[in-house]
């Protein structure tokens, strides 16, 4: 079965949607994106779906997964690169994805992994302390 | 009404499903329909058809490319032998579901449409038809 490739980037995992998918490969997709985090014990996850025409309630359902999953993990989830169109539908449809945080494209989304990580890292400091 | 174009898919796996909506986004291209138009139909036809799929247990969508009075305009019907909705009016509710959705699959199809019609009858299959003009 074919997979959507995972890209390890300093502490975060890239995902780049270029296919439709079809729900087996979503799911699959779910699946690799967690054991991915704990094996290179990841920080954030950034999915580019800036390559979608649509996302329907099944895609909208395992972004709001991965994303409820990874922070369990301790990994942040930024979805990026959402097209205007698909935005507006995914309201009309009512889908909020309330509990996924987004990006306009991948340099922003990068950068509030980021600034979680170094605020993560002043936290451990001053435990040191 | 004029029936301009009409083609016919099976729904059986998911894959058909992703072949309803790359047949749904030729013919929306057919009939004009503008981007977010295009996305909206897409993604309706997208949660019809898993409908189709996973609570009827498989069937098929008629596509049409249609014209009333200079204005075109695309139809999609999906219709299954499954087992039928009991409450209509229920499921058409955000949130329900008996399977693993989200529940908003008939009511976010009507919402992203500009007509929408279901018959459902226990024991014998459901037929949902919607479309979206230019």
């Amino acid at each position: 079965m074919d997979r959507i490739p995972i890209l390890k980037f300093g502490n975060a995992l890239l995902v780049t949607i270029q296919v439709d998918m079809h729900d087996r490969l979503a799911t699959a997709l779910e699946e690799d994106l967690t054991s991915k985090i704990v094996e290179h014990g990841a920080k954030g996850v950034l999915i580019d779906i800036s390559a979608l025409e649509i996302v329907d309630s099944f895609i909208g359902r395992m972004l709001d997964n991965i994303a409820a999953v990874s922070r369990i993990l301790d990994a942040e989830t930024v979805v990026v690169g959402m097209r205007p169109a698909v935005a507006i539908t995914l309201v009309e449809l009512g889908l909020s994805l309330a509990g996924v945080k987004t990006a306009l494209n991948v340099e922003r989304g990068m950068a509030l992994i980021q600034a979680r990580l170094k605020t993560s890292d002043e936290d451990d400091d001053d435990a040191e302390d | 009404m004029t029936t301009l174009k009409t083609e016919r898919l099976d729904i059986r796996s998911s894959d058909d499903v992703v072949r309803v909506r790359q047949l749904t986004r030729t013919m929306a291209l057919a009939a004009g329909l503008g981007l977010v138009d295009q996305t909206k139909i897409i993604t309706a036809a997208s949660e019809l058809a898993r409908n189709t799929l996973d609570y009827g247990g498989g069937g098929f969508v008629l596509a049409e490319l249609v014209e009333a009075s200079a204005r075109r305009g695309l139809r999609l019907t999906f219709e299954d032998k499954g087992p039928g909705i009991p409450d209509v009016e229920a499921a058409m509710k955000d949130g329900f579901t008996s399977g693993k959705g989200m529940g908003l699959g008939l009511g976010g199809a009507k919402r992203l449409s500009n007509e929408f019609s279901i018959h459902s009858q226990p024991g014998e299959g459901t037929k949902v038809v919607i479309a979206r003009w230019k």
